[in-house]
């Protein structure tokens, strides 16, 4: 079976890849900025999906390091740095708040780890709204520059779309690279038995700051793209409704699965567009769907194909034994 | 000092609110670990039911019955069996998003059939002041008080003092035990559904008379209830009790003293210590279950 699977996955991510680079090209602005959404919204649940899915500590912050991205970008751009470097300095900035952030995650868990991060989220939330000397407060800050890439400029939805894409191909590597990485398989270790991983020696403090740090620093990442793809940005969607969106996104998809947060993302994002020509009803339609998709299957919608995919695994497994036993038989 | 006393009081009448909602949040918990994302639209949505009972020409007092039942059945018995049931089993975080999920779900919901618009509730208490000790108090904060203390008292003696009350704290301790010595765990894990709903559906009609009717305004006042609830003590009745009365008078305080700007963040740098400090809340006992 893993003798065509393989060549038939890597084709299928290929066909997947060149339909999100040909396809968007005759979509009107409206379309662009929705997949470009997409993309940044992608890379923020990626971020969180390392931090609960892989590493399993819950977080209820991860809007407020987009917001704390978003705004380090659109102060740098609009003070005439490039986004390059407000992107590397989202990112320092998301990973040292969000090592920060992870402390408390060394003393509690679970639920009261979600509090301590709610708590955290409502506390950026009034920085954006209050310090108005630095984020112009609820008049946010507008005529957010697109950059310049290779000399070639993004202004139009088109090549920002590429931007957007581009940034999140990067970041899917680098996930990729990571969840393989003995670091990865730490994170994970953590995540299924702490106290094992600890007397296997690993540094599970060391571990927890860093799923954190890390998943805040990809947070940063979108937020720093969130900012020049709306070109505005003031507090409002960097609230506490943007981290439970995340979060939905990243169990929607199937937390601790690799593409969980592209379907989990591609659900909050495109669904509700999608769900457009019912007028007033669809948010409320995208609520029942989740609930409905959440009853059926509590992993998400990978944890559907996982479980059908072990179900046929059990079931080859079991001809072959079968077959074993039969022969085992004749040769008696 | 006048402003002290008023400040005071005008916080025990919120927090007095903040406390029936945190009751309920940490019943539910306690009973089948629901963490329940929805209960500030749970507070919400009963005085949309009232209203639209008043529209169809019931008078108030019949609005209200008929809205505290509606709320029990949809948010009591729907939300068990639709929703918990079928998800208890699954652990506590995809329950917790599917509740996220009903919180849109809700507002969306009166937004669209009802209003988006903030509608004016009658109050159950008379308008006007009383003078207490030479400070003029409005008979709204006063009613407000007396009905939840009256509400929490009840609760309490339903619990601690009455054979039923013992039978859902012996579900709520452990399941396995109860059931064992023949404690229909089932029914009185519905039991504490039933009461979250009765109880928001009273915290509902005390807080819409001064806050308006409108679909977004269970955002702020779940947050403070879940506040409540993991400051005074997330597994214990009487901590929810004190949590939702300290974040009541804390927030009043804060918007006096502190800045109105900055107004929101004192509760939650309040959660930040407490929950670093003791996690098990401020009344709460460490890694026990009590109804």
């Amino acid at each position: 079976m893993s003798g065509f699977a393989k060549p038939l996955k890597i084709a299928l991510g290929l066909a997947v890849i060149a339909a999100l680079i040909v396809v968007p090209m005759n979509f009107n602005r409206y379309g662009l900025f929705i997949l470009s959404q997409w993309a940044v919204m992608s890379i923020a649940a990626m971020g969180l999906n390392l931090t609960l899915g892989y590493a399993g500590q819950v977080s209820l912050a991860q809007g407020a390091f987009v917001g704390i991205g978003a705004y380090a970008a659109a102060i740098m751009t609009t003070h005439g740095w490039p986004l390059p470097a407000a992107i590397v300095v989202a990112i320092a900035l998301s990973f040292a708040v969000g090592w920060v952030l992870g402390y408390p995650a060394l003393r509690v868990q679970h639920h009261y780890l979600a509090f301590v991060t709610l708590a955290f989220s409502t506390l950026a939330f009034l920085v954006f709204r209050n310090e108005s000397w630095l984020t112009g407060g609820i008049y946010g800050i507008s005529n957010i520059p697109r950059p310049h890439i290779f000399g070639i400029a993004t202004n139009k939805p088109l090549p920002f779309y590429y931007v957007c894409l581009g940034s999140l191909a990067i970041v899917s590597l680098a996930v990729w690279w990571l969840i393989r990485s003995p670091w990865g398989r730490a994170f994970m270790a953590l995540r299924e038995n702490p106290l094992r991983a600890q007397s296997l020696g690993v540094d599970t403090r060391r571990y927890t700051l860093m799923a954190f740090a890390i998943g805040s620093a990809l947070g940063g990442v979108a937020g720093a793209l969130y900012a020049p793809l709306t070109q505005y940005i003031d507090p409002v969607p960097f609230n506490l409704s943007l981290s439970l969106d995340l979060l939905m996104m990243v169990i929607v998809g199937g937390a601790g699965f690799y593409f969980g947060p592209f379907l989990g993302a591609m659900i909050a994002v495109l669904l509700p567009e999608w769900l457009r020509f019912t007028e007033g009803y669809y948010l409320m339609l995208y609520a029942v769907a989740v609930m409905l998709l959440l009853i059926w299957s509590p992993t998400g919608i990978l944890g559907i194909l996982d479980r059908a995919m072990a179900a046929r695994r059990t079931k080859a497994a079991s001809a072959l034994r079968a077959v074993a036993k039969s022969r085992l038989e004749t040769v008696q | 000092m006048s402003n002290l006393f008023d400040l005071l009081v005008a916080g025990l009448a919120t927090g007095a609110i903040y406390a029936l909602v945190a009751v309920g949040f940490t019943l539910l918990w306690q009973t089948s670990q629901t963490i329940n994302f929805a209960q500030g639209e749970f507070v919400m949505l009963p005085a949309f039911l009232m209203l639209a009972a008043m529209h169809v020409g019931a008078p108030f007092w019949l609005a209200i019955i008929l809205g505290i039942l509606l709320s029990m059945i949809l948010l009591g018995l729907a939300f068990k069996l639709l929703l918990v049931d079928p998800m208890m089993r699954h652990g506590v975080l995809p329950l917790a998003i599917a509740t996220m999920a009903l919180a849109i779900g809700i507002k969306e919901a009166v937004k669209q059939f009802f209003s988006a618009e903030a509608s004016p509730f009658p109050s159950i208490v008379p308008t006007g002041d009383v003078s207490i000790l030479g400070h003029a108090v409005s008979l709204q904060s006063i009613g407000v008080l007396v009905v939840a203390i009256l509400a929490v008292f009840g609760l309490t003696a339903l619990l601690n003092r009455t054979s039923l009350g013992h039978q859902m704290q012996a579900a709520a301790q452990n399941p396995t035990v109860a059931r064992i010595i023949g404690v229909p765990v089932e029914r009185m894990i519905l039991l504490t559904f039933l009461i979250n709903a009765f109880l928001v559906a009273l915290a509902s009609l005390l807080i819409t008379p001064i806050y308006l009717a409108k679909f977004s305004s269970g955002e702020v006042l779940g947050q403070a209830a879940f506040i409540a609830a993991i400051v005074g003590g997330f597994n214990q009745v009487r901590g929810a009790i004190a949590g939702g009365l300290l974040i009541g008078v804390l927030d009043n305080l804060a918007a006096a003293y502190v800045s109105t700007q900055y107004r929101a963040a004192v509760p939650m740098i309040f959660l930040i210590a407490v929950i670093l400090f003791r996690p098990q809340g401020l009344l709460g006992r460490a890694e026990e279950r009590t109804v």
